[in-house]
């Protein structure tokens, strides 16, 4: 076989993820009223990024063969803390958006101290840290409100050039500096090899440890992104508890949808954020067919369902059933 | 050898695992330049041996001087650090990395802090090459290799970290013919390089060919080491044997005769590369021995009787019919009425967190219930006769069953199948890791329920558990019957050699030999 076909079978969830959401994406434009303009666009990229983010946060914890339940919680606790920080002189915003991120770093890292130092399982360990930094944030802001520099809001959740949506920019920005570098490192390989076998990993010498741990870290510090961008667009700090919830749970959606195995050792964030973006536009097409906002979580559960599916295909050449249970 | 100190040396080196003692004051010397071979019937104490030399596991007595110089290692990064690499059985891939990524996962070459891909793609490549194995693309993923390839890039593995000793366990078991003779020649290579190499196999023909020492293990000591081609395989054999016999087994009956009808039979079973042709019968009353080392096919063997394996060919007849067993749920029952208890109980054969009640009565629910409804009188009355059967010792029977020793968690699991009075018993190495009260106690149990009709077929790794419990041994080589043993052809000489292929009981050295 040639390389290239390689790279595609590697590259086969992130491309399909890609493939979906490109497909959504042209038929909800081409309903859309007002067409492919850089509005429109521009609206899709905002409220697509946040689910991005979160979604890119769960990936690094898949990959490792864990879950993050927290990093609803922790985008919510990040939007409290900026709707406190990012204030006021461009010194004082820049200081408060190093210090959101900061604390964002610090909630990964605890989650990744306690299952791995701690050795709980990720699912019990992140839902309770995940109902700490949520009662955090429920102290820091009991009321919607606050605020946020607004000129750099605008700035971010604008367009550069006139077209291109600020967001989307920011989002790629994020991918080349964190994603690409973590996922060529030796600790992103550590993360991989202890999610695909970590027996086999250990006996090879692998910093299993260490990978797991940056890899829960570097999660809580994408989720603090999400909840910066969260109050550039809503100028507020909210600790709207349903909303955390259903931001990790469509974490986990999209990072399915982007062909991340829930199994660990397989997939890209890049696919992850095409699954967000994704999930994301299926809301958008109810609306542009006229459907009932009702209708949404139902026709999210059978986009789901579907794009499930797809990957359970492989259980039908298995010789040996109990290998059903592996 | 002349007063130099050797590359490596462990001195009384001892290591248990709860009761069993498998290293007792091992003694190993390891030298420059030479291929040593490690011989030992299973449970001898190989493997254990080299996990402690590979930083695997630690000892808990003795010493080891590399370079004359003590050393100890904490984990097998810093073994593999200190120039020892080991190609475990068990294969150390990473499933879902590529192969490139596999070979140089320990030490990958790095460029402004990231991992450089071409120099790994390089290395990969080199490595590949130097193991005779070019035809395995470096960006393929592993679990997309078959096995043969895939123990090509765990030696690939191995030689892309500069190793000063390199230990093969039955690094060649899965191989092909022509996969083995590169091997053989990249072996004899490395020897010539100065490598030190540790050679553990079953296949007497490949000891001949590449070792220039050889040590014999058994009961966890070292017995013998001598220059290889010193001994003939009949004292090498002879060598190997001579454990204790330390368990007491009931008295045989007379055979059954041999033309009884068989109650389960097998024709020309073939599975994926793991079985091929396997004819058996077993008779009621019978306890029919599955013999052999380790992973010959009978964990497979047992598996298709059972109805887990797809894709099988040939067939199974129960009492002269044929019959097609699609799952364990149509093995069991009344037509067919089968059991098997597992190997392992704790994922297979028991529910660990749920009471001795409940796991008991798993098997046998349907039996148990009118209408979807448990009848609880018929439940205890039939769990009341089975603890007293097998003896269960258990505080109570609603504490889990996770909380038993070892020996009562495996009757647990042969009660369960009880429960539904089967008519076929199928055991695989059931007394694997339970004290010997216990095991006595099965072997009993065993003969009883052979006398009461029902037909076994046992799979032991233990010799003198299929010497004292067996009316006949298959014996397993390779996924086929290479020998059937019957009444006082079952020894413990003939158990071995069949075991290792070797034909007849006095062939000469070399000869005879096909792997």
């Amino acid at each position: 076989m040639k390389d290239w076909r390689y790279w595609l079978a590697e590259q086969r969830g992130t491309l399909l993820a890609f493939g979906i959401f490109i497909v959504m994406f042209v038929i909800y434009t081409s309903n859309h009223p007002a067409g492919f303009t850089a509005n429109v666009v521009q609206t899709a990229s905002n409220k697509g990024v946040l689910l991005a983010f979160v979604a890119m946060a769960q990936t690094l914890v898949v990959i490792t063969a864990g879950i993050d339940l927290s990093v609803g919680m922790i985008f919510l606790l990040t939007n409290c803390l900026a709707s406190w920080l990012v204030v006021g002189t461009p010194m004082q915003t820049t200081l408060g958006v190093i210090a959101v991120l900061a604390v964002g770093l610090l909630c990964g890292a605890i989650n990744g101290a306690i299952v791995i130092y701690g050795r709980l399982q990720p699912i019990v360990a992140t839902i309770a840290t995940g109902a700490v930094y949520y009662g955090i944030g429920l102290l820091l802001r009991p009321f919607p409100g606050g605020s946020v520099n607004e000129d750099l809001a605008d700035v971010l959740t604008g367009r550069v050039f006139g077209v291109v949506p600020a967001s989307l920019v920011v989002l790629l920005a994020i991918v080349l500096v964190i994603w690409v570098p973590f996922s060529r490192s030796v600790l992103g390989r550590a993360a991989y090899a202890a999610g695909s076998s970590e027996t086999a990993a250990y006996m090879s010498g692998v910093p299993i440890r260490r990978g797991k741990f940056a890899a829960y870290t570097l999660a809580g510090l994408l989720a603090s992104i999400g909840g910066l961008f969260l109050t550039f667009f809503t100028y507020t700090g909210e600790a709207a508890y349903a909303s955390g919830n259903s931001y990790t749970l469509f974490s986990i959606a999209a990072v399915v949808l982007g062909g991340v195995s829930l199994f660990g050792g397989k997939g890209s964030a890049i696919g992850a954020i095409f699954g967000a973006l994704a999930f994301r536009t299926i809301g958008d097409l109810l609306f542009v067919f006229d459907f009932d906002p009702l209708w949404q979580p139902l026709f999210q559960g059978v986009i789901l369902l579907v794009a499930v599916s797809l990957g359970a295909f492989a259980l039908f050449r298995v010789r040996n059933r109990l290998e059903w249970f592996l | 050898m002349d007063g130099a100190a050797p590359l490596f040396r462990m001195e009384g080196i001892s290591k248990r695992y709860g009761g069993v003692r498998a290293l007792e004051k091992a003694e190993l010397v390891v030298e420059a330049g030479s291929i040593h071979a490690i011989l030992g019937e299973n449970g001898a104490g190989k493997s254990t041996l080299i996990k402690v030399m590979a930083g695997v596991v630690a000892p808990d007595e003795g010493r080891m001087t590399l370079d004359g110089r003590e050393a100890t290692f904490a984990s097998p990064g810093a073994a593999n650090k200190a120039g020892i690499v080991c190609i475990f059985q068990e294969l150390s891939l990473v499933p879902e990395l590529s192969v490139a990524d596999n070979i140089v996962i320990s030490d990958p070459p790095k460029r402004f802090g990231m991992i450089d891909r071409k120099a790994q793609r390089r290395i990969a490549e080199e490595a590949l090459a130097r193991a005779g194995a070019a035809d395995i693309h470096p960006l393929a993923l592993v679990k997309d290799l078959p096995l043969s390839r895939r123990q090509m890039v765990e030696i690939a593995k191995a030689l892309a970290r500069k190793p000063r000793i390199l230990i093969l366990d039955e690094a060649t078991s899965a191989l092909t013919a022509a996969d083995v003779s590169k091997i053989f020649a990249v072996l004899k290579r490395l020897r010539s390089e100065g490598l030190a190499l540790l050679y553990i196999s079953h296949r007497m023909n490949e000891i001949a060919e590449l070792a220039d020492q050889c040590t014999v293990f058994r009961n966890g000591r070292n017995v013998a080491s001598y220059p290889a081609g010193s001994k003939s395989d009949n004292e090498v054999v002879e060598l190997m044997i001579g454990r204790e016999y330390s368990h007491i087994f009931p008295p045989k009956p007379a055979a059954v005769p041999a033309t009884a009808a068989p109650r389960l039979e097998a024709r020309k079973l073939s599975w994926a590369d793991r079985l091929h042709d396997i004819s058996l019968t077993v008779r009621a009353g019978e306890v029919v021995g599955l013999g052999g080392l380790d992973g010959q096919g009978q964990r497979e063997l047992l598996l298709a009787f059972f109805g887990v394996l797809r894709g099988l060919s040939g067939q199974i007849l129960i009492d002269g019919k044929p019959v097609s067993i699609t799952s364990p749920s149509v093995a069991r029952d009344e037509g067919i009425g089968m059991a098997l208890i597992p190997e392992d109980r704790k994922t297979e054969g028991l529910m660990l967190p749920m009471t001795v009640r409940e796991n008991l009565s798993f098997a046998a629910l349907d039996r148990l219930s009118k209408a979807g409804i448990i009848d609880r009188a018929a439940e205890q009355r039939l769990i009341d006769d089975m603890v007293g059967l097998l003896a269960i010792k258990t505080a109570g029977l609603d504490i889990p069953v996770g909380a038993l020793s070892g020996g009562n968690q495996q009757k647990v699991v042969i009660a369960k199948w009880l429960m539904r009075q089967p008519r076929i018993i199928l055991l695989n190495d059931p007394t694997r890791g339970i004290d010997v009260g216990t095991k006595q106690e099965l072997y009993q149990l065993m003969r009883k329920l052979a006398d009461a009709g029902a037909a076994i077929l046992f799979y032991s790794t233990d010799y003198d558990e299929l010497i004292g419990c067996c009316d006949r041994v298959l014996v397993l080589y390779d996924g086929a019957v290479k020998r059937e043993l019957v009444g006082a052809e079952i020894t413990e000489r003939a158990l071995i050699s069949s075991a290792l292929n070797i034909h007849g009981e006095d062939s000469p050295v070399g000869l005879g030999v096909d792997a």
